[in-house]
């Protein structure tokens, strides 16, 4: 029955070319959280009298979700492998944290050591964690419970019920410095950023162009021509205008090139690499992965090693932000994370999701933070409206799947 | 006396016609046989009929017992006494006979269920089937076939008139199989129809009284079987619409030395302490040889092959596996697949593949190493791999970005083989690799498996339906009960033969008892 169905429809590979409005509706339903972020965008711009993409706030906006970007990257992962999830994300950047203040502020350690331990603390935690997980097969959900409650315990041990501040400057960097100026600075008006979109940007249409007539030359479809200008030109505007935007404040804050480096980094690696693949396998059918030689207790092992290392660095991006350690901090960062990767087009049963679309659903929420915010709006009602949000996104990814169906 | 009559039926999916003003009598009491291959329109057909796909998505109309019928869902048509059982069955495993025979159709009173009345009902019904299984009895320790007649019992639970079965022998061995046939003949003398799918022509003709067949969404004849002189190939022709001289392509075995020997393989059941599963089983392969194990259902086969391949099945396993006279050991499945073995499950959906996947990232999981340098995979590579696998086996998709999801039984067959051919393996072990396909595609993967073959490549081909196993085989092993009780070369094997080595060796088994 939906045999025939199948084979009927679009000849992709015969024709190369794919029609433009088969491509257009693909596209729209990958992108659709995208355009959505947009709107999201525009209204908030309208609705604080311009306030939100001032550069100032735009800075702020990237200050603010740092550690939701992160976590969200190794959300992904975990629940890649199955619909897994880890709830101590949360728990485990406190105890870094913690770690950090007692290392950095009450034993006078040197930032730079300090924080090798506490990734490597990360590093411990994430095979503790893991080998519950992957080698006990004990689930996901109760493991990392159990590490909520207990990494929550332990920072409160270290912290003793205290709040440790303030950091040096030299930690405080890391979530409120800027790169050095490599170009001069005109009226206030940073050019670095401005020569990094631009070099980015030529980069962008070269490699795309290149993959592009690679993609001609061996007959597999590609999407009509004013799709592909199109996409490209969006994207360089936005990537540019964003860069204006940092060039006319203090430049590129340091916690953006660890987002970018750790960003691109993951992106590539899921969607380019042996691993990468092994994680979408196992998501996708365990036992077919199994079966084809896979060793699927390795993978989520290492998955949830990652997390937990993301997690750290979530963990020190945030004391340095907030210039302190204290018990509470994290609280929900687990929830923060979670939801990005489900608004970001991840399912619940695993296999399907990108690090990209994390990170979309990441600025979504981000945006719906910071925009109420200015407008004044309490943050009782903000929780409402965000998970009003994160059904809706969920509900509108099943029923255009159900349609496609 | 006509029960059903389904007119000038016409659905669409999307733009692309399903079904093509199909047309359906059948008489009452009669069984009434629907065949065609793969993709032909019966399960559309059935599920318009069963209200799956409500009123108003198709046209045409439906007369059941001289009533038209606008089934809006599957319980509107439950409540006319049209009962559909689905190839994958809807029992749930970890609640008894009784309560799944009455699920959604309580012995109850305000919401009150009346347990003793269940069970007693329920008891009434087990015996109208021929299952002597006590009511309580959880579903999962129940085997298939026994599964199947709980479905049956569930359908008369709701006073059903019409049944529909789709493939319900698929899964069965020859004796459950057996079994189901006289049932239906049972139920038929006492006056339930039954329309009946499937693929397994021998039993259609056996017990059909009409036989419709279906091609391209479009009916082709009713034969009445009474009437004519009806055939396995007379149907075939009708369902691929054209001659199809003989069903095993013709192949001159060239047959070289001894490729892969096993020696007194034993292994124990992962779960169940002591039980062994595997019984001292020793065989061996020859380059260029087809070799064939037959055996009913839970004989061992499909254990005795995973267990093999990297030890992916059961515990304490021993024994001695030698290539080209070399032992080897294969602790896990990546060294299996290094040491030149393939496994080919027989569970395509939930061992094979990777359904939400795209042909192209399902031919490569086995052997990403070769189209990765440094673990980078190279996106060229591994699409020019997949077009050509998806060109070399005729496997029918839109491109090889089609989900494997959306693809007929046939070509989710064909991308587990390209897989596995990708992984360029010296011997490949084939569980059961037409299993639910139609005559069509099994040509093609006997052609397939053939080419395998004509390479010098070692076959083992594990196969319930004896006909295939006689039809291809060079030398056919009999496993019963986890041991190998027979062995037998192309000239002397016979279906006689095969089932004369099986009843022997249960025979000598009961007599060690």
């Amino acid at each position: 029955m939906m045999e025939t169905v199948k084979v009927k429809s679009v000849e992709i590979t015969t024709t190369a070319r794919v029609s433009a409005s088969y491509a257009l509706k693909a596209n729209i339903r990958q992108y659709a959280m995208l355009i959505a972020l947009v709107f999201i965008m525009i209204f908030f711009q309208i609705a604080t009298g311009g306030i939100l993409l001032v550069p100032m706030n735009v800075t702020n906006l990237i200050l603010q979700n740092s550690y939701v970007l992160i976590l969200a990257i190794g959300m992904t992962l975990c629940i890649l492998t199955g619909g897994n999830i880890d709830l101590s994300v949360g728990s485990v950047a406190a105890f870094i944290a913690a770690i950090m203040g007692t290392l950095i502020i009450e034993e006078k350690m040197d930032v730079t050591a300090a924080i090798i331990i506490g990734l490597l603390m990360g590093v411990i935690i994430g095979i503790w964690q893991g080998f519950w997980i992957a080698y006990v097969r004990i689930p996901a959900f109760i493991v990392t419970l159990a590490g909520m409650l207990l990494f929550r315990g332990l920072t409160n041990t270290i912290l003793k019920g205290l709040t440790l501040s303030p950091f040096p400057r030299s930690f405080q960097r890391i979530s409120s410095g800027y790169l050095p100026d490599l170009f001069p600075v005109i009226d206030g008006f940073n050019l670095t950023p401005i020569v990094f979109s631009a070099i980015f940007s030529i980069l962008l249409i070269i490699t795309q162009l290149r993959k592009r007539r690679a993609k001609i030359r061996s007959n597999t479809g590609v999407i009509p021509a004013f799709l592909f200008i199109g996409q490209l030109l969006l994207i360089i505007a936005a990537v540019n205008l964003f860069a204006y935007a940092l060039a006319t404040y203090k430049g590129i804050p340091i916690v953006l090139v660890i987002l970018a480096a750790l960003i691109s980094g993951y992106h590539f690696f899921t969607t380019k690499t042996v691993p990468g693949r092994y994680i979408y396998a196992m998501g996708g059918n365990e036992r077919a992965a199994r079966l084809s030689g896979i060793d699927t207790n390795r993978v989520l092992f290492f998955v949830y090693l990652n997390m937990a290392v993301l997690s750290a660095v979530a963990g020190i991006v945030f004391a340095a932000r907030t210039d302190s350690a204290f018990p509470l901090l994290g609280n929900g960062f687990e929830l923060d994370a979670i939801a990005a990767c489900f608004i970001g087009g991840a399912s619940a049963t695993g296999g399907i999701g990108t690090v990209i679309g994390a990170i979309v659903g990441a600025l979504v929420m981000g945006v719906l933070n910071n925009g109420m915010s200015i407008m004044g709006i309490g943050s009782d009602w903000q929780m409402t409206i965000k998970g009003f949000v994160l059904l809706m996104a969920v509900a509108f990814d099943v029923l255009s799947k159900n349609r496609a169906k | 006396m006509v029960i059903l009559e389904m007119r000038n039926i016409s659905k669409y999916f999307g733009t692309v016609k399903a079904l093509d003003n199909v047309s359906l009598k059948v008489a009452a009491g009669e069984i009434h046989a629907l065949v065609g291959e793969n993709g032909a329109g019966k399960s559309t057909l059935m599920n318009i009929l069963s209200g799956v796909y409500p009123y108003g998505t198709y046209s045409g109309e439906i007369v059941f017992q001289g009533e038209k019928c606008a089934f809006r869902g599957i319980r509107e048509s439950e409540k006319k006494g049209i009962a559909i059982i689905h190839q994958d069955l809807a029992l749930i495993p970890y609640l008894s006979i009784a309560e799944n025979i009455y699920l959604g159709n309580e012995r109850a009173k305000w919401g009150v269920i009346n347990w003793e009345k269940t069970r007693q009902d329920a008891a009434v019904l087990l015996k109208k089937v021929g299952l002597r299984e006590n009511p309580d009895v959880f579903i999962k320790d129940l085997g298939v076939g026994k599964q199947q007649l709980v479905e049956i019992a569930k359908a008369l639970a709701k006073n059903a008139k019409l049944l529909i079965l789709d493939e319900p022998t698929a899964a069965l061995n020859e004796e459950d199989s057996d079994n189901l046939l006289q049932l239906l003949l049972e139920l038929k003398k006492s006056g339930i129809t039954a329309i009946l799918i499937s693929h397994k022509l021998n039993e259609v003709i056996r017990v059909a009284d009409a036989i419709t067949i279906l091609r391209d969404g479009a009916t082709i004849e009713t034969i009445n079987v009474s009437e004519g002189r009806v055939n396995e190939d007379r149907i075939i022709r009708g369902m691929v619409g054209r001659e199809l001289t003989d069903r095993f392509p013709k192949r001159r075995p060239k047959i070289g030395g001894v490729y892969l020997e096993i020696k007194n393989w034993t292994v124990f059941d992962p779960k169940i302490e002591g039980r062994k599963i595997i019984k001292d089983v020793s065989i061996r392969v020859h380059r260029g040889e087809i070799v064939g194990i037959s055996g009913l259902m839970g004989a061992g086969r499909t254990e005795f092959a995973m267990s093999v391949f990297g030890k992916a099945y059961g515990r304490q396993i021993s024994g001695e596996i030698r290539k080209d006279g070399e032992k080897i050991m294969i602790n896990t499945i990546k060294k299996a697949i290094q040491n030149g073995l393939a496994y080919v499950t027989e569970d395509r959906k939930n061992a094979g593949l990777i359904l939400i996947g795209d042909l192209r990232q399902n031919i490569s999981l086995s052997s990403l190493d070769k189209i990765s340098k440094r673990w980078i995979i190279n996106d060229e590579k591994e699409t020019r791999v997949a077009t050509d696998y998806r060109e070399k086996l005729k496997i029918r998709s839109s491109s090889i970005y089609q989900k494997v999801q959306n693809l007929s039984g046939g070509n989710q067959q064909k991308v587990m083989l390209a897989k596995w051919i990708f992984a360029a393996p010296d011997i490949l072990i084939l569980d059961e690799p037409t299993r639910g396909i139609d005559v069509g595609a099994k040509y093609e993967i006997y052609t397939i498996i053939n080419q395998l073959a004509e390479e010098g490549k070692a076959i083992i081909f594990i196969s319930s339906e004896l006909p295939e196993v006689l039809g291809i085989c060079d030398r056919i092993y009999v496993m019963n009960e986890g041991r190998i009780v027979g062995e037998l070369n192309r000239e002397e094997a016979s279906q006689e033969r095969i089932m004369r080595c099986i009843m022997q060796s249960m025979q000598r088994n009961r007599g060690r008892l």
